[in-house]
């Protein structure tokens, strides 16, 4: 009688201790989760009643349509349109500018000469440009690449070129000391020390690329989703509009998650 | 007699900036010989860390020669490796990946890398953190990563600037004791900058005390004590308190000469 009394305190502490012992759970996940809840609500109780389904339509009707797109595949097929475009695009652009960086990066009479130049063409909206790639590369994919390509290039090569100016000079002087050629410098020094600062610019350019992608698509196109927010609002079909929206708002979070993960993998030594 | 390894001749140095004109060496002499350990001292900003920045290749001279093995120095030189004062590891790189990197440089096999990394990290005791990174180890292990990383290829001669300069002082005696280890037998030549005339004495077999700018040699102590010298008993040899006392009388400090500011205790 008494030693399964006396065991039970210890098969408790077994089994509960370690819950007991973990820190407490991190709420925010929970007010997120209540945030959207009461958004979509409001929303939800708005529309029809203070203002008509006509401008705002509804989470109810926009969520219909979401399903009977992913049903019939449209919006399977818009989407990887519009990842094609900005896959390509940031991959080119992203190239580009890390290539053009390190090669200005070297020499800081280039640097200074190019500067001016840069900035200017930098300061120009990116959206500008698309009737022009649309003159040259015509309605289809070609456009939307060269325009996301262009929006990642220039945050990806600035950030990349603060970066080289950053590298510490005496980790350069290491490498030349023990017996490192210039290649070897730019390589295992200059290029590991600016990933970092590569990084940044990747993160804040996809987006940026995605941008472009999608604000082409919408002035000349018969596929992806800009097209599909464009085609939608031309049909006065609100919850298409929106439906498309809503599917750019999740391939951005994505696509960030994306580079974070990689980025966290990337960066251990920090 | 051998000829001398490293002959410094005449050597000065000018620096301008800015209009200024500040002459940090005028005039040095200085021969070393092939596996020797020489110190250089002096008080703080008396152009040791330059001297070890002509003979690195780092910067010229403005006047004299610098010859290395009967050859007039000219630029970096492979045979001469240069453990300066601040940190240099590759924050991105682990322990065995920054060691293994004037190896990796020189296009040395993957196996042949290996086994000498080992072997190199056993030396200085850092086996078992091959896979840390710089900023998991404490100042000390950092200091014997950067030695490993030198000595691994096998340079002639090693200039060390202050290496142990900001360590406390029980680990400074661990790791002078490794560096007597790894230096007695190697017949490598070592020209070491300190600012600790005792740590001077223990290591070295010439002690050479620069005065203020613009530096001159102003003496050259030969240190008597025999080797193999236990760092924890160099104090107590019977020649030590003269070398200390001459070394001590040599440096200036706030521009005079240290008899003048406390006498040495001993």
């Amino acid at each position: 009688m008494t030693t399964p009394a006396l065991d039970l305190p210890a098969a408790v502490m077994k089994t509960i201790a370690p819950s007991m012992l973990r820190r407490p759970r991190d709420p925010v996940p929970a007010y997120r989760v209540l945030f959207f809840l009461v958004v979509i609500g409001a929303w939800q109780a708005v529309s029809g009643r203070l203002v008509s389904p006509f401008w705002v339509s509804s989470p109810m009707e926009i969520g219909a349509t979401l399903w009977a797109w992913s049903l019939s595949g449209l919006l399977w097929r818009h989407l990887f349109v519009t990842f094609q475009e900005t896959a390509a695009g940031f991959l080119i652009g992203a190239s580009l500018a890390i290539t053009g960086a390190l090669l200005v990066g070297r020499s800081e009479t280039a640097r200074r000469t190019l500067d001016p130049f840069l900035t200017a063409i930098y300061g120009v909206p990116k959206v500008a440009l698309a009737p022009l790639f649309i003159m040259w590369f015509g309605i289809g994919l070609m456009p939307k690449i060269v325009l996301a390509a262009v929006s990642v290039f220039f945050l990806v090569f600035f950030n990349t070129l603060s970066g080289i100016r950053e590298v510490d000079r005496r980790l350069v002087e290491a490498m030349v000391l023990m017996g490192g050629s210039r290649a070897d410098v730019q390589r295992r020094v200059v290029l590991p020390a600016s990933l970092p600062w590569i990084f940044t610019g990747l993160k804040l350019g996809l987006p940026y690329g995605f941008v472009g992608a999608v604000a082409a698509e919408m002035m000349a196109s018969n596929q992806g989703i800009g097209f599909l927010t464009q085609d939608s609002a031309g049909q006065f079909n609100t919850a298409g509009v929106f439906a498309a929206l809503f599917a750019l708002m999740v391939v951005t979070t994505l696509l960030n998650a994306g580079l974070g993960a990689l980025e966290r993998r990337l960066f251990r030594w920090r | 007699m051998q000829p001398h390894l490293l002959e410094l001749t005449d050597v000065s140095k000018v620096f301008e900036t800015a209009g200024r004109r500040a002459e940090v060496l005028s005039a040095v002499d200085l021969s070393v010989a092939r596996g020797e350990f020489v110190s250089l001292i002096g008080p703080s900003g008396s152009g040791k860390s330059t001297i070890l920045n002509l003979l690195a290749g780092l910067d010229r001279p403005s006047g004299g020669s610098i010859r290395y093995d009967g050859r007039p120095l000219d630029g970096i030189s492979p045979r001469i490796a240069y453990l300066t004062q601040h940190d240099s590891l590759f924050p991105w790189l682990c322990v065995e990946d920054n060691v293994a990197l004037p190896l990796d440089i020189r296009n040395i096999d993957r196996q042949t890398r290996r086994q000498a990394v080992g072997d190199i990290l056993n030396k200085v005791g850092l086996a078992g953190y091959e896979r840390h990174y710089p900023r998991q180890l404490s100042g000390g292990m950092q200091k014997r990563a950067m030695l490993a990383r030198t000595l691994i290829y096998e340079p002639e001669t090693i200039l060390m600037d202050e290496p142990f300069g900001p360590l406390d002082a029980q680990l400074k005696l661990v790791l002078q004791a490794e560096l007597m280890r790894l230096w007695s037998g190697s017949g490598k030549t070592i020209l070491f900058v300190t600012h600790d005339i005792v740590e001077a004495i223990t290591l070295s077999d010439r002690v050479v005390v620069l005065s203020r700018q613009p530096t001159r040699i102003k003496h050259i102590e030969e240190i008597t004590i025999p080797r193999p010298r236990d760092v924890r008993d160099v104090r107590f040899a019977p020649s030590f308190e003269a070398h200390y006392k001459a070394l001590w009388d040599a440096i200036e400090i706030f521009g005079t000469t240290g008899r003048e500011i406390a006498e040495p205790v001993s």
